[in-house]
């Protein structure tokens, strides 16, 4: 009895107190250490973001200047002849555009100085983008028309303000009488910056103001349609096998350990073994985005096949009784309970797995796809670069606009798998089912 | 072939050999020998379950199996339709029969079976589709609809058998997982009867559910006696005595007794029986 109430005594005491003061001290500290880390975390997120939108943002803007182009029968077809294509493809269509500067901006003609010097405001693409509209429509031949050209990447960057105007004029980019001539159609509204379609459609160019995520973007669509394609069922199939029928012993050990064991393989090595089988072996083309895929597959199954048998594993298994109980065989099990109730997990898996290998550089540097390609690739055996191959090709150039399409396609990048990786969640809220 | 066994005790003669029975045959009437175990031994991995256990269970009648937990009640039950063999590391010997026929023997699908020897489960577990899948479910497996029109009618009629027509009649399409525990289980029922089966196994039907519930099943299971053979798990000796004609004692996976129910809650042969019944241990 005594032993008792001088055990009750001492959770009420002075000491008790003390002690339960520095329970919760302890306790405080802890959750304390916890929103740190927390904290922590997002401001490198913060950080991160930060300096990405702050350098790329200006990347989805391009300066133009509008110019009346005369596209003159003399320059473009001096022949007549209409079907002569290859006069028209070769035509010295730069002169079209000079021209119309000079015009614009009265620049003497015969001052070879200043006509260089006004040149320089236009971009190198410009020939392109005349080309393509009279090949799109030949039928502005002889007329005059106002046409977007795109400025030169030193106009661009004054007008985004990369380019100090306070700076000497022997050490900057742009001369005096460049920087009165932009002022000059600054004023007029005939340059500004307009949204970067270009960004979007071009393939790789060494000016950057030509430079586009075009051929990256068709390239990885190629290879995350072939990862889907082959790491999907193979994955799934390999994932039922191993949960439903594989006998449990030595050997399924081993197999787990290994994919257990892909999964964690550096990216680098899976571009090796692409580069052998792939290309040294099976002769498949270098730079095309099906080896990509290929190649992408082998990395992303291991992911595919853990997350399935994840998912294969939380059908509850009173489900599994229910099934066998009435009479269900393994397949009819298999296929209509255990795989649509595990699809919203493996759909999950499949898109954290694409995300892997859209975000994927190493392997593809290894089979060549880090390539200079200008054409759209057509099919996946065509040339093609990747969205972070294309940054890491941008991020080695040092001219300033590929600096801003570092950050930009960057943010592509980022939106891209933000996207997809919304969309898992969203499928995840979506079909989970409760029980 | 029909051939009635009149003796009750273990004695039965075993209708080695003969066919199996055709699935148009009236029901079986009461004390005729449904199925029949003898020397049943079973492993999981290097642990035997059960040691020679010998019973027979007969048609039109509850058999409650009793003891305490992990006395290999439930895996006898599941024995019984082969739910066992599932389990990797289970070995099953012994023979046990139904309607005289071997169901281990090599020729005998589970699958086929598992439709003769339907089965309900102690936690309800119905599928998460509409309360007419869950029904609807069996009959389609095995194709013994041939259209619509039958299928509904085959639902309505296992509904109403588990009585639970009433109550969702006009919400067949709602999810079967939105119904209340009680009518979760008897949608279970009702999916598990849905395909006619000979042998209804039930394990701890009503361990899940509440007073009122488990008193509408056990007078479901009482209906439900008239055209089949029921054997049911349960730990509540009181629903042992209230629903079963007789009552089987497992302890330590060995079959200690087994009698009429009034036999073996008023005057057990064995003293472990008793004790038990009397709630002693366990």
């Amino acid at each position: 009895m005594t032993d008792q109430t001088a055990s009750l005594a001492s959770f009420t005491g002075e000491d008790a107190q003390k002690k339960l003061r520095k329970r919760h001290r302890a306790e405080r500290r802890f959750r304390a250490y916890g929103v740190a880390a927390i904290l922590f975390a997002l401001a490198f997120l913060v950080f991160l973001f930060g300096s990405i939108f702050s350098q790329g943002w200006s990347a989805f803007l391009q300066t133009s200047i509008k110019l009346p182009v005369t596209f003159s029968q003399d320059v473009i077809n001096p022949s007549g002849n209409p079907d002569a294509e290859d006069e028209i493809f070769r035509a010295n269509y730069v002169k079209l555009a000079r021209e119309a500067l000079y015009k614009e901006l009265g620049v003497d003609a015969d001052n070879r100085k200043e006509r260089r010097a006004a040149n320089d405001l236009l971009s190198r693409g410009v020939d392109v983008q005349l080309r393509d509209m009279v090949l799109r429509d030949p039928s502005i031949i002889g007329t005059t028309e106002d046409v977007w050209l795109l400025a030169s990447d030193n106009a661009d960057a004054l007008l985004k303000g990369s380019i100090d105007r306070e700076t000497p004029s022997d050490r900057r980019a742009v001369s005096d009488q460049q920087i009165s001539w932009i002022d000059q159609l600054v004023d007029k509204g005939e340059m500004k910056k307009r949204f970067n379609t270009g960004l979007f459609l071009n393939g790789a160019s060494s000016s950057p103001e030509t430079a586009g995520l075009g051929v990256a973007l068709i390239g990885s669509f190629f290879m995350m349609l072939t990862v889907v394609l082959l790491a999907v069922p193979l994955g799934v199939c390999a994932a039922l096998y191993l949960e439903e029928y594989a006998p449990k012993g030595k050997i399924s050990d081993t197999i787990e350990v290994n994919i257990n064991n892909l999964a964690a393989v550096p990216s680098i090595v899976f571009g090796l073994l692409g580069l052998a089988v792939f290309i040294n072996f099976f002769g498949l083309p270098r730079s095309a985005s099906l080896v990509g895929g290929l190649v992408l597959t082998l990395m992303t199954l291991p992911t595919i096949i853990i997350t399935t048998r994840a998912a294969i594993r939380s059908v509850p298994p009173s489900i599994r009784e229910a099934a066998l109980g009435v009479g269900a065989s393994k397949m009819q099990l298999i296929g209509h309970h255990v795989l649509p109730l595990s699809l919203p997990g493996i759909m999950t898996g499949t898109i954290i797995g694409l995300v892997q290998a859209l975000g994927e550089t190493a392997p593809l540097l290894m089979i060549g796809m880090v390539a200079f390609v200008v054409e759209y690739p057509t099919t996946p055996l065509d040339p093609a670069t990747g969205l972070p191959v294309q940054i890491y090709m941008w991020a080695s150039s040092a001219e300033r606009g590929f600096v801003e399409r570092t950050a930009g396609a960057t943010m592509v990048l980022l939106a891209f798998l933000i996207v997809m990786n919304s969309l898992a969640v969203y499928l995840r809220n979506k079909f989970e089912r409760k029980w | 072939m029909e051939a009635k066994v009149e003796d009750r005790p273990a004695t039965t003669v075993e209708k080695q050999g003969e066919p199996m029975a055709t699935g148009d045959a009236a029901p079986a009437a009461l004390d005729e020998l449904k199925m029949k175990a003898t020397d049943v031994n079973l492993w999981y991995g290097e642990k035997q379950a059960l040691f020679d256990v010998n019973l027979d269970i007969f048609g039109q009648s509850v058999t409650a199996l009793i003891g305490p937990s992990g006395c290999g009640k439930s895996t006898f039950l599941r024995c019984l339709n082969r739910m066992n063999d599932v389990i990797d590391i289970c070995k099953v010997e012994g023979d046990i029969r139904l309607d005289g026929e071997d169901i281990y023997a090599p020729d005998v699908d589970p699958v086929q079976l598992r439709a003769r020897v339907g089965m309900v489960f102690q936690k309800p577990n119905p599928f998460p589709k509409s309360i007419y899948e869950n029904v609807a479910y069996a009959p389609r497996l095995h194709g013994l609809c041939a259209n619509k029109a039958q299928m509904d009618e085959v639902v309505e009629s296992s509904l109403i058998k588990a009585g639970l027509w009433e109550e969702v009649k006009d919400r067949l399409d709602e999810p079967g997982t939105g119904l209340s525990g009680g009518q979760q289980q008897r949608l279970c029922i009702a999916r598990a009867i849905s395909v006619n089966p000979e042998v209804l196994l039930m394990d701890e039907p009503c361990s899940a559910l509440d007073p009122i519930a488990t008193a509408t099943i056990e007078t479901l299971i009482d209906e439900l006696k008239k055209d089949l053979c029921i054997v049911i798990v349960t730990h509540s000796m009181q629903q042992a005595a209230r629903v079963s004609q007789r009552t089987a004692f497992f302890h330590l996976g060995k079959l200690v007794e087994v009698d009429d129910t009034s036999a073996i809650f008023t005057n057990p042969s064995d003293q472990r029986t008793q004790d038990y019944v009397t709630g002693r241990f366990g």
